[in-house]
């Protein structure tokens, strides 16, 4: 069974044209991987679609503008996959 | 449709919020300065216009959804295909439909129909952003209920 972490690494992959092996867990998707916020949202339509979900992106956007310092909570792809993880809990609880 | 002020919808025709699906009007003129440069001698409207007709009827369904809170910007074209040439005159059906609902994101699929004949079609991406001010607001809300009489009210 694919991992969250292994289905989003594949999407970012595809959607941003970034080698499978340059995304690791400990990369930050717009620090490290050089995504922007632009490209960001065609990773979060994708994601939305494959998990069946919809991330809360405009929460986590004004959390961010509020603390730009938390920027890996959010965006580091292992924790991002964790978030991920939440809402896909939430929507099955 | 008045292309050098961009105002490209001229009345909405159906609407449905909820559902997330529109279809609008939009008369070419028979004459524009646009016209005068695209192409002398042998007028027709910009692609690039048709895709910003695509994205406002797009955006007045997505604005009907917000209930005016926020707008939409366009953030991405993919898929875009101009099939036929759109000639002054012309009389187009512009139709969108939401595909998918986002968070600070909306992605639409819009085409343009004319005579029976297909014009164009594309997906289109809308960032939605807070109003950077209660002036365009205002201005989206007036231009809403000049196409739309019966939704404003």
């Amino acid at each position: 069974m694919t991992t969250t972490f292994e289905a989003v690494a594949e999407i970012i992959s595809e959607t941003s044209d970034i080698p499978l092996e340059e995304i690791t867990p400990e990369k930050n998707a717009f620090t490290d991987l050089g995504i922007d916020s632009l490209d960001f949202l065609d990773i979060a339509f994708a994601i939305d679609k494959h998990f069946g979900i919809k991330i809360p992106l405009e929460q986590w956007t004004e959390e961010l503008n509020e603390n730009p310092a938390q920027i890996d909570e959010y965006f580091v792809l292992s924790k991002l996959c964790a978030r991920i993880d939440e809402v896909i809990a939430a929507k099955d609880a | 449709m008045l292309l050098e002020y961009f105002q490209m919808i001229d009345r909405v025709e159906e609407l449905d919020p909820h559902a997330g699906t529109i279809v609008t009007r939009a008369e070419v003129p028979m004459e524009s300065p646009v016209f005068e440069g695209h192409f002398p001698g042998s007028p027709l409207v910009p692609g690039v216009l048709l895709i910003e007709t695509m994205a406002q009827a797009s955006g007045f369904m997505i604005l009907s959804r917000l209930k005016f809170e926020k707008m939409p910007f366009l953030a991405n074209v993919t898929l875009a295909k101009m099939r036929s040439f759109v000639e002054p005159g012309a009389i187009l059906r512009v139709e969108a439909e939401l595909e998918h609902d986002g968070s600070g994101f909306a992605k639409t699929a819009a085409r343009i129909v004319s005579d029976g004949k297909k014009i164009c079609d594309s997906r289109l991406m809308f960032k939605i952003m807070p109003f950077p001010n209660e002036t365009l607001r205002g201005n989206m809300l007036d231009r809403f209920s000049q196409i739309s009489p019966s939704q404003a009210e």
